[in-house]
Parts: structure tokens; sequence; C-alpha cells
């Protein structure tokens, strides 16, 4: 039973951090329906950036208090400079053209982002510092639920508080909304719709962010590569929740991260990656709308 | 043309991608031996780098906009593109091709089997490319596993002669069988999907074939691969390493000219329009009675055969395969080398491919950034030529004078 217990857990860390990428994902394609493959490399600069500050941080000698909040704000500051960036370069020029073409150009951002951390830095494994100290209160708990993953847990649920209280209380989030409804009519009612792309764009990727640090100190080590499958996965986990849905995204992200869990904990973690593939496949033929989302017919 | 404000912002833009390669192009930590190294000298090369490319795509922007106003206020008329005046000149293309003729043909005896076995693989990149597309180019769905089919090629000529022995000349056409019904059993569950999902389940079926020949050590022999595959045969004949090499060079020719042969013919023919027309619009394209589930998985079959193809010729030449070689960086190489060439145009491809492959392995010194490269050719090409190198150029029909109705004129005009 507490194998199955710390599995739970286990499954709910992994599907805050799912969360926390999905979001950029869903937020993104509901905004301008586009998939944007560069959101996993955003998270990988984010948890690098957080790598950087941190260590240098720390060699310097710095209280770990401080070097916890530095260390987050450096990340989601810079993750979200790229993603300004990445859509501003890679994607506004082509918001008129075939569908093809942005998602091509985003496929390219991302093996460029990818290479430009391999070669910029190193395709070495590095070791993460630990950001987060172990909570005395949990020892009873040993095995079950660590403090990395309750501090995961927490943060993630107070992040998505604050978007949910953003997107539906606050006047951009009003904007957001209505640029997702309808772009056009936004514009005609006088929302700069450029202004909101480029807000969703730093939100998504400040969240990534958020993740990435988060991750990287749980798991200790991080890498050029990590973007690749963490993005994959949370796209799957938007896709299953209904793409273009918020709650869809985090709902999709905790049934994926909990399947994985115990997949891997009672099946095999050889298939890891290969159950979070087959799942994206399986609700794409079942459901292509996902659990949450609306399916909608294509008119001319 | 360039205004004193255009420098100004340049400026800005600099300092802006300077403050966003802070930390990752001049900050270099060492955890280990906790130091830090601080590398300045990228900092300015970031900060003149990209002030002198926001110059440069500013002036290219311009020029391209100036063009465009001409163009419709009627001061000039559309220029043809070179390529497609090369294309249709048969006073400028007859001798390019007949020098290309002999250039292929000589080559293995100008230059060494190093050289050879590059070309060899260059062509290789050639026919997948073309098979790639098929499906990207010409049908419009945005396949990211292609590398998927490639493997089942491979793995197929590896399996195949390691448990019963078949030969190179017996597993091609199984090979390429075998990858296309991989390729309509892919199809059929993104049937339904539009091009973005399609991308990213494509994406993930051919990481799903990677992990599983990864895992599954009593089929495919896990990481470790499988080795000591023959080469292709030629009627028993024993062959050195040399002459081998050289073979399958001329083998590679054949196998491309009849690639293009049959890519050529597939395009014009019936079902050929069909993609194109699927790819301009699906829903026009099925109001005019074309079959989309048919046309679209035909397209993924047919696709996928080449690639089958060339896996059983990968196998053959390096004479060992193991699941590294079937990553997704391969099939985004691939997926480069039809952007960059242009998708639909045959011709484009190739030199797409020849280009992609060949230049790095020249630009030795630069090998390194042959990925950065094409993630950057990637964007660049889709934001200031989303045609490619050599454009496609769609089949038209004219109408000779004396049918000519004033309808006909009206509707061409």
């Amino acid at each position: 039973m507490d194998y199955f217990i710390e599995l739970f857990f286990g499954g709910l860390t992994r599907g805050s951090i799912y969360a926390l990428i999905a979001l950029g994902y869903t937020m993104v394609y509901g905004i301008i329906g586009l998939i944007n493959f560069a959101h996993g490399e955003i998270y990988m600069i984010g948890a690098f950036t957080a790598f950087i500050v941190a260590s240098v941080l720390s060699i310097y000698g710095l209280p770990l208090a401080a070097i916890v909040v530095l260390t987050l704000l450096a990340a989601a500051v810079w993750a979200s400079c790229y993603g300004y960036t990445v859509e501003k370069l890679a994607y506004k020029p082509l918001r008129n053209a075939p569908r093809l073409s942005p998602l091509i150009s985003a496929i390219g951002m991302s093996i460029f982002l990818q290479n430009y951390v391999l070669l910029a830095q190193t395709s070495d494994f590095l070791p993460f510092p630990a950001l987060i100290p172990e909570f005395a209160f949990l020892d009873r708990f040993a095995g079950i639920i660590g403090s990395s993953d309750l501090v995961i847990l927490l943060v993630t649920a107070v992040t998505m508080i604050c978007l949910t209280w953003l997107i539906k209380f606050t006047r951009i989030g009003k904007a957001m909304r209505a640029t997702a409804q309808d772009r056009k009519m936004a514009m005609l009612v006088g929302i700069n719709v450029d202004q909101i792309i480029s807000v969703t764009f730093i939100i998504g990727s400040a969240l990534a962010a958020i993740g990435g640090v988060l991750i990287a100190s749980h798991v200790g080590q991080i890498n050029f590569f990590i973007g690749f499958i963490a993005g994959i996965k949370a796209f799957t986990a938007a896709v299953l929740g209904g793409i273009g849905s918020i709650p869809g995204a985090v709902l999709g992200s905790f049934i994926l991260g909990l399947t994985e869990s115990y997949a891997t904990g009672y099946v095999s973690s050889d298939y890891e990656d290969v159950f979070a593939f087959s799942l994206l496949v399986l609700i794409l033929i079942f459901r292509p709308a996902g659990l949450l989302g609306k399916s909608t017919i294509e008119k001319v | 043309m360039l205004r004193l404000k255009d420098l100004r912002t340049a400026l800005l833009v600099a300092l802006w991608f300077v403050f966003l390669t802070f930390p990752i192009m001049v900050i270099r930590v060492n955890p280990f031996e906790r130091t830090i190294t601080w590398r300045w000298q990228n900092m300015v090369l970031v900060g003149v780098g990209s002030f002198l490319m926001y110059l440069v795509s500013r002036i290219v922007l311009q020029r391209k906009a100036a063009r465009q106003k001409q163009l419709r206020l009627g001061l000039i008329r559309e220029k043809i593109p070179w390529s497609q005046r090369l294309l249709e000149e048969p006073r400028i293309y007859l001798p390019v091709l007949a020098g290309v003729a002999v250039f292929a043909l000589g080559f293995p005896l100008l230059f060494s089997t190093y050289q050879v076995n590059i070309m060899i693989t260059a062509l290789m990149y050639v026919m997948l490319g073309l098979g790639l597309n098929i499906v990207v180019g010409v049908a419009g769905l945005l396949d990211l596993g292609y590398v998927a089919f490639y493997a089942v090629g491979a793995y197929a000529y590896a399996l195949l002669h390691l448990h019963f022995g078949l030969g190179f000349w017996t597993v091609l056409p199984i090979g390429a069988l075998l990858a296309a019904a991989f390729g309509i059993l892919l199809g059929f569950p993104v049937l339904r999907l539009r091009g973005d999902y399609l991308a990213i389940v494509t994406l993930g079926f051919g990481e799903i074939i990677r992990l599983i020949l990864e895992n599954w050590n009593e089929f495919s022999h896990g990481p470790s691969g499988i080795a000591n595959i023959p080469r292709p045969g030629l009627f028993g004949i024993e062959m050195d390493l040399n002459s081998a090499i050289i073979y399958l060079y001329y083998l590679m020719i054949a196998l491309v000219l009849f690639t293009v042969f049959v890519v050529n013919r597939l395009q014009n023919s019936r079902i050929g329009r069909a993609w194109f027309a699927l790819r301009e619009d699906e829903i026009a394209c099925q109001a005019m009675g074309i079959d989309k589930t048919r046309t679209k998985l035909t397209a993924f079959a047919l696709g996928a055969t080449w690639a089958g193809m060339v896996g059983v010729i990968f196998a053959a030449k390096t004479t060992f395969v193991n699941p590294a070689s079937f990553t997704f960086l391969e099939s985004a190489i691939i997926l480069c080398i039809v952007v960059l060439g242009g998708m639909g145009s045959i011709v484009g491809v190739i030199l797409g491919a020849l280009v992609l492959i060949l230049l790095p392995e020249y630009l030795r010194a630069f090998s390194d950034y042959r990925m950065l490269v094409f993630g950057a050719v990637l964007v660049i090409m889709m934001v200031f030529r989303p045609q490619g190198i050599v454009s496609n150029v769609r089949r038209t029909y004219t109408f000779r004078k004396e049918n000519r109705t004033p309808e006909a004129s009206n509707t061409q005009g």
C-alpha cells in the first residue's frame, strides 16, 4: 500500500510539472492556433539559466533563501524573454502564412535553441544544486512524500490559482480570452492583439521556467536535451485535456503523470516514454477533442 | 536605404540579444571545481552579430516590400525565377543535364573511395528527401517521424538476414513494402487529425519505434545493434571493399534515377493532383469528390516506401544497424532538405540534399554547428523564402489560340 501511495505522490509531482509546461502550449494554441514546438526548449533554457545563476550565487556564498528567490526570478525573467523573442522572430512574420509554415519554423526554432545551449554550454549532464531543503516534519512520511514533492505541489497549486485569477478577473485576462475567441473581432473592439500574444508567450514561458527549476532541483541534474521529451509529454497532457482549455491542461497533466508513475512502477520502466506516446495516439484516435475540449467542425 | 532610425533600432536589437544570451553565452560554471569562466568575447560576438543581422534582414525586407509595391503598381512584371527558366529552356537544361550525368558517372573514377562514400550518403538523403517530399511537399502532411520507416527498412534487412539469411536484393522490395505497410498503419489513426496534431503524432510514432528497438532486446538486440550485415551482391561475384563501394555508388545512382522517374510520374498523375489539392484545401478537395482517406493513406504509404528502401541500403552500406541512427534529428535533417530545396519541387529537393549533406562534410571545421544551422535554415526559409531554393513549378494548361473563347480568357485572367 505504501508503494501505491508513493507512486501516487510521484505521479502528482510529475503531473504538476507537466501542467506548468502544458499551460504554455494550451494558452498559445488557444490564442494563435499554433503548436509551439519550441516551448520545451524554453523550459530547458529556464532550467539552464537557473543552474547558472544558482551555481554562481552559491560560489559567491549567498544564503540559500536568497539563492532560491533570485534563481526562480532569473529563470522566469530570462525564459520569458526567450519566449517573447522566439515569437517575434519565428512566428509573428508568419501569422498569415499557410498552416504548415509556422509549424516548420517552430521545429527549426526548437532545434536551433537546443544546439545553441549545447554549443554555448555543454552536452554533459550537469549536477543541479539542491534548492529545496529537507523539511524535518516530513521525516515521518519518509519514502512516501519528499520535501521537494511537497514544494512542487504547493508551488504548482499557487501558480494555478494566480493564473486562474489573472485570466478570469483582470483586464488583460479578459483581453486574452477575447483574442482566443475571435482574433479579428478582438482587434475591432480595440484590443492590441500583438501585445496580447506577446503576453501569452511571456506568461507561458515563465510558467515553464518555474516548472524547469522545480523539476531540475528535484531530479538533481540537467542537460540540453531535457526539453524535448518534457515538451512532447506536456503536449500530450494538453491534448489529453483538450487543447486550448486551461483546466483541461491541468487535468490532462495529472492523468498523464499518474499513468506514467503507475505504469513505470508496476509494469516496466524501460518503456516509460512509450506509455506517454501510446496514450497520445489513443486519445487522438478515440477522442481528438480531448477530455474537456469541445469538438469543433471546420467551416468554410 | 538605411536611415538613422534603422541604425538605432539595430543597436537596441543588439543590446536586447546581448542581455538575452548573457547567462548562457557568457557565464560558464564548472560545478565540480566550483569555478566560473566569464567569456566576454562571446558577448561582443553576439552584439555585433545581431546588429549586422538585423540590418541585413531589414534591407532584404525593404527590397521585398519595394518589389511588391512596384508589382502592384504594374511598373515591373513578375520575374520568372532563374530555376524555372533553367528547367523550361531545353537549350539550357539539356547541356546541364548532360554535364551532371557525365560527372555522376565519372565520379568514382575521379575521386577517392572516401569521397564516393560521402556521395553515397548524399544520394541516400536525396532519396529520403524525395520520399518525404511526397508526404510533406506534395500532400502537405507534416510527418516528423519519417525516420521510423527508415528504421523499419534497415531492421528488416538486418533481421531477415540474421534469421533467414535473405540477401540484399530479396529484402529491398520486402523492406519497401514493410515500410509502406507501416505508413498505412500510422496513417489510419491520424487520418482525422489536422496538420499540427499530425506532426506531433508522427513524432511520437517515430520515438515509439526507436524506443522499442532500443528496449526489446530479444527482438532487435537492443542498443548494441546488429552487425555483420552483408553488402549488396552482384550475381555472387566476390568484391573487395573498394569495388563494393563503387558498385553501391552506381546502384544508388540507378535507384535515384528510378525514384526521380517514379516521383515525377506520380506528381503529374491523377493521385498526384489529388495530393496537391489536398494540400491546398482539404474541404474544397473533398467537395470535388476526392476520397480523402485513400489519398492521405497512399501519400503515407508511397512516402514511406522510399524510406524503407533507403533503410535497406543504409544497413547494407554500414553493415551495422543500431537504434542510435534513427533519432528525431534524422527526421529533422530530412525535413530540412525538403524545406530548403523547395516543398514539392523534385530538382529543389535533390539540390537541397546535396547542399545540406555535402557542405558539412567539406566544411569540417563547422561540423559542430551543423544542427544549429539546420534549425536556423528552417526558420529563415519559412520567414524569407517559403517556397525554397527552387520553387515548385505547377503544371499549367494553356489553351490554344483558336479554341480561346472570351470565357476562357476571363477565367484565366
